[in-house]
């Protein structure tokens, strides 16, 4: 098979038959994986890791923190993708995949907003700070429910696919801002990046990189939430088709009186 | 066996509170659901292969 044939056939699964057939038998390695590497992180990192010189054991925060403010961003980002394939190429099944992405980049925000929050109040003396990061996810959160509500909000599911497609353009924005806002306005509270930075890794820059001791389990708990995330994707997913071929049937059979 | 979390004790036990329920209340709300929906499509699917 050659490579634009291989690269082709990624649109086999744009039919929801395979699709189901496919995420069915890759499901249950995709829930146990991330079960395991979540647990494995979690338990490493709050019963196993030291307290951090300066901030005390609230560095146990940090492993529920960073991997769901990563999966935050890479959820829309997810949308972004399938949405543009949607917009181009009508594929039902990639906005289906979408929309029910959507309340886990929910949930994923929720979880880094609040436990920023409660891990802000002892180190900065606030729960919250209109910083550039924050103020971006805070943003990036009232998309996320947004583009639930216009989902919910339209009868037709084309035009409801083709309207919160374009709203996960312009929200991929802030999803992009929430990532590097601390780059671009070098102010406010909230710190760079310390865990996936290139440089500190490769040694080709001098700035404070988080310690081995806590960057392994960390890195069990960001490939657990990024597993996890696909399991419920797929499973979802396979939800919204079988709800939309639901809806198809029904409305054939009020036709057929 | 919960290891010295010292005066920030209430602050780790919190966040980790608050997104386990999320978490699990994420998958549990998933699979309820998605069995509920896989089931009305099983009993519409039947009906409609009855009625011709």
């Amino acid at each position: 098979m050659t490579i634009a044939a291989k690269a082709n056939s990624v649109w086999e699964y744009a039919n929801p038959k395979k699709f189901l057939a496919t995420s069915e038998r890759v499901l249950p390695f995709f829930w146990v994986t991330s079960a395991l590497c979540v647990g494995i992180g979690l338990i490493w990192g709050f019963f196993f890791t030291p307290d951090d010189y300066k901030q005390g054991s609230t560095v146990k925060i940090i492993y529920l923190h960073v991997p769901s403010a990563l999966m935050a961003i890479n959820c829309w980002l997810m949308m972004l993708a399938t949405s543009l394939i949607w917009l181009i190429r009508r594929h039902h099944v990639s906005a289906l995949a979408a929309r029910a992405a959507a309340p886990v980049g929910i949930v994923m925000t929720l979880i880094a907003l609040a436990t920023g929050a409660i891990w802000g109040q002892p180190m900065w003396g606030t729960w919250w700070a209109w910083d550039p990061r924050l103020t971006s996810f805070l943003i990036l959160f009232l998309f996320y429910l947004g583009y639930v509500a216009l989902w919910q909000a339209i009868d037709d599911p084309d035009t409801a696919a083709d309207l919160t497609s374009i709203l996960c353009l312009v929200g991929s924005v802030f999803a992009i801002l929430s990532r590097y806002a601390v780059n671009f306005w070098n102010q406010g509270l909230h710190q760079g990046a310390s865990v996936m930075r290139a440089g500190a890794i490769t040694g080709t820059d001098t700035e404070e990189k988080v310690s081995n001791v806590f960057f392994y389990p960390l890195l069990f708990c960001i490939i657990g939430f990024v597993l996890l995330f696909i399991a419920l994707v797929l499973y979802r997913t396979g939800t919204e088709i079988r709800a939309r071929r639901m809806r198809a049937l029904l409305a054939r059979e009020r036709v057929g009186g | 066996m919960i290891p010295d979390l010292g005066k920030y004790a209430d602050t780790v036990l919190s966040a980790y509170a608050v997104s386990i329920l999320l978490l699990i209340g994420l998958v549990v709300f998933s699979l309820l659901r998605g069995r509920k929906v896989r089931t009305q499509m099983e009993q519409v699917e039947q009906r409609v292969t009855r009625n011709g």
